[in-house]
């Protein structure tokens, strides 16, 4: 990551005036930036140049938060926002990330977290359709399988719901799986992309080893690929542990929730060509009774341009899909069922 | 590739972590070690599944776990210690955080005597000098090698004075230097010497907010945190542009200026052409320092002060004289 200021300093600035960069540049909403992964995901969206202003909302310590990235020299001013201050902080976005919520300790599972969760998720998603209903939803607060139908249904209740900008965050996945991929076949992570879709928790991860460059590394089917995948599956749980109580992933999941709002920003820009997972309203298993998918979905002007279909899947990878489709199913429901049943 | 091996002294904390996080995602380091008294072995499994191709490791103090985590450092970023709250002073972080810094310097003298330390602990200006202390103690002390960061008030006199312009917009493009020391008074703001100029409409009275702004950013955050701590992640941001300034240098990238808080033996002419426009000798000052291979290679001249900066200028030298000797007396000091 190459950060502005370090640049200056090494290479004298060729232009030396003031004027401003014609780029198109965006408001975002961080809604939870007073938490662990609020606070390092605010850092790092306030060092992103596509970001004109950054708006900072928490029930406690956005204020601060705000005070403390404000100082950073990069070219976006940042306002935070009292808990009482929702609305306010939601005015004129184009963008809400939403990591609010509890984490996750040792023993329990993202559904574990539901009850509480939801709420909040559900309250910050009417707001958010009362305010600005056109914005593009990055949800980050677990489980995301369920919480991203809970907006979905906020919204539809309002009329507001757009497919086309709701997205489940499932980057950290794809981070995981890049990096646990690269150790086992001695690549660099950053040149190891891998495709992961389905959902964003245990079973339904479904990583497609054998579409990656180096799917030669990893016999498919082996008790190495069975490590591989259950390692990507339960990458959190391994994080969880390691925190012995002390939380869950936050800097890695901030690291992944900013490269995908990074790219989103780019695709609203009018940049082609950016793929990236993530877990949306997608008809590829509506037959099958699971409305949202996470799959290679192509970025552009409105949000989702493009679903794209799975590809090639190994009998192995077949076999992953099938074990998925029923948890998610289930996950779906019971985040449809909190708003409907309401 | 080469090697860069990176180590954070005080990963868990509230700098820690995000400082952490910044210099996982830097590309020219291979090797990150995490240090803290509690929590690095799950700060380093959280940053260990961010794909960048550094290896992370956190340990804690059993086993030699400063000792583990230092070998084969090439630099060494200490943000340990403990934060200010309101009403905490300087003075009152100097009594914890001198303890903290003297025993992880001890350990980096006996371990890794060549890396490069880059110190954030407040306070600052006697901080690095009680690194130095140690350093001497043990025999392995390279004025070049010592930094202490001063980059959050560049940053945030970037900040201010794009504030000032009413577009924030404007601040990647401003520079100004900032001499002297990393508290309060001892924060000498060079406007006069901004790049780009700033505009002659800027009224004296505006020049002298803006530096107050500057000398207390810190407060400013303190306050507005209201007791749950002070700036951490600016502080991170400005740790790692540092950090990144320190490892391009190290691969051998030239041109590379930047102001820090050294030891000004690190360049005998500069540091005394530095002595002489400051008018008296200071055993340490921040100044704009060129970075080599090998560290300091050249500390540069402060330049022409206005009336007003010589001002604070005058007003900086008593209190900095007092904060190193502070530092100094820490450990070779009479004990009382």
């Amino acid at each position: 990551m190459m950060l502005a200021r370090a640049a200056l300093n090494s290479a004298r600035a060729s232009s030396r005036t003031f004027s401003t960069s014609p780029a198109r540049l965006t408001k975002v909403a961080v809604l939870g930036a007073g938490g662990g992964i609020g606070q390092p995901l605010s850092l790092l969206l306030k060092a992103d140049p596509l970001v004109s202003s950054l708006s900072l909302y928490d029930i406690r310590g956005a204020p601060g938060v705000a005070a403390d990235v404000g100082h950073v020299d990069t070219k976006s001013e940042v306002k935070g926002y009292t808990s009482d201050q929702l609305e306010e902080a939601l005015q004129g976005i184009e963008v809400a990330v939403i990591p609010a919520g509890v984490p996750r300790k040792p023993g329990m599972t993202r559904d574990d977290l539901f009850n509480t969760n939801a709420s909040i998720v559900r309250d910050l998603a009417s707001s958010i359709s009362r305010v600005s209903p056109a914005a593009h939803i990055l949800v980050i607060s677990n489980p995301v399988n369920s919480t991203v139908p809970i907006v979905a249904s906020v919204l539809e209740k309002a009329g507001t719901f757009n497919p086309r900008r709701l997205f489940g965050i499932t980057t950290l996945d794809v981070v995981r799986a890049s990096r646990f991929l690269a150790g086992i076949a001695g690549t660099d992570p950053q040149q190891t992309s891998v495709t992961v879709v389905g959902g964003h928790s245990g079973v339904t991860i479904v990583p497609l080893i054998s579409q990656t460059n180096v799917a030669s590394a990893v016999a498919l089917g082996s008790e190495q690929w069975k490590a591989l995948v259950h390692r990507i599956q339960y990458g959190g749980d391994e994080v969880v542990k390691a925190k012995d109580g002390a939380g869950s992933a936050t800097l890695s999941m901030a690291y992944a929730a900013s490269k995908f709002t990074h790219l989103l920003l780019r695709a609203l820009k009018g940049e082609k060509g950016i793929v990236t997972p993530t877990f949306v309203r997608n008809p590829l298993y509506e037959a099958e009774g699971v409305d949202f998918f996470s799959s290679n979905v192509e970025l552009g002007l409105e949000g989702v341009e493009k679903i794209h279909p799975l590809g090639t899947l190994s009998p192995e990878e077949e076999a992953l899909i099938k074990e998925a489709l029923p948890e998610l199913k289930k996950n779906i429901e019971k985040g449809k069922q909190f708003v409907q049943g309401a | 590739m080469g090697k860069v091996k990176a180590v954070v002294l005080g990963a868990a904390g509230g700098i820690g972590q995000p400082l952490s996080l910044l210099l996982k995602t830097n590309p020219l380091i291979t090797e990150l070690g995490l240090y803290d008294i509690v929590n690095t072995p799950g700060v380093a499994a959280d940053l260990s599944h961010i794909s960048t191709p550094s290896k992370v490791v956190g340990y804690l103090p059993p086993d030699d776990g400063l000792k583990k985590t230092l070998a084969g450092a090439d630099l060494v970023v200490i943000p340990a210690g403990v934060p200010r709250k309101p009403g905490v002073s300087w003075d009152d972080l100097f009594k914890i955080n001198a303890g903290i810094v003297r025993d992880l310097a001890t350990g980096i003298a006996t371990t890794c005597p060549k890396a490069f330390v880059l110190v954030i602990s407040n306070p600052v200006n006697s901080t690095v000098p009680i690194v130095a202390e140690v350093f001497k103690k043990h025999g392995v002390f390279d004025p070049k090698r010592l930094f202490g960061v001063t980059t959050l008030d560049v940053v945030r006199a970037s900040t201010f004075v794009s504030e000032v312009l009413n577009d924030v917009s404007l601040a990647p493009k401003v520079t100004v230097p900032v001499v002297g020391g990393h508290s309060g008074v001892t924060i000498i703001p060079l406007l006069s010497q901004a790049q780009p100029p700033l505009p002659a409409s800027v009224a004296p009275g505006q020049l002298e907010a803006l530096t107050n702004r500057i000398q207390f950013g810190g407060d400013e955050v303190v306050k507005a945190k209201d007791g749950a701590g002070s700036a951490t992640l600016s502080m991170a941001y400005a740790g790692a542009v540092f950090a990144e300034s320190v490892v391009k240098a190290i691969g051998g990238a030239k041109g590379i200026v930047l102001p820090s808080y050294v030891n000004l033996a690190a360049d005998k002419e500069g540091g005394s052409v530095v002595a002489s426009e400051i008018g008296k000798e200071l055993a340490y000052f921040s100044a704009r320092v060129e970075l080599g291979a090998g560290g300091v290679e050249k500390i540069y001249p402060l330049g022409n002060l206005s009336p007003y900066e010589q001002g604070l200028l005058k007003a900086a030298i008593p209190e900095l004289e007092d904060n190193i000797a502070k530092g100094v007396n820490f450990i070779t000091g009479p004990k009382l």
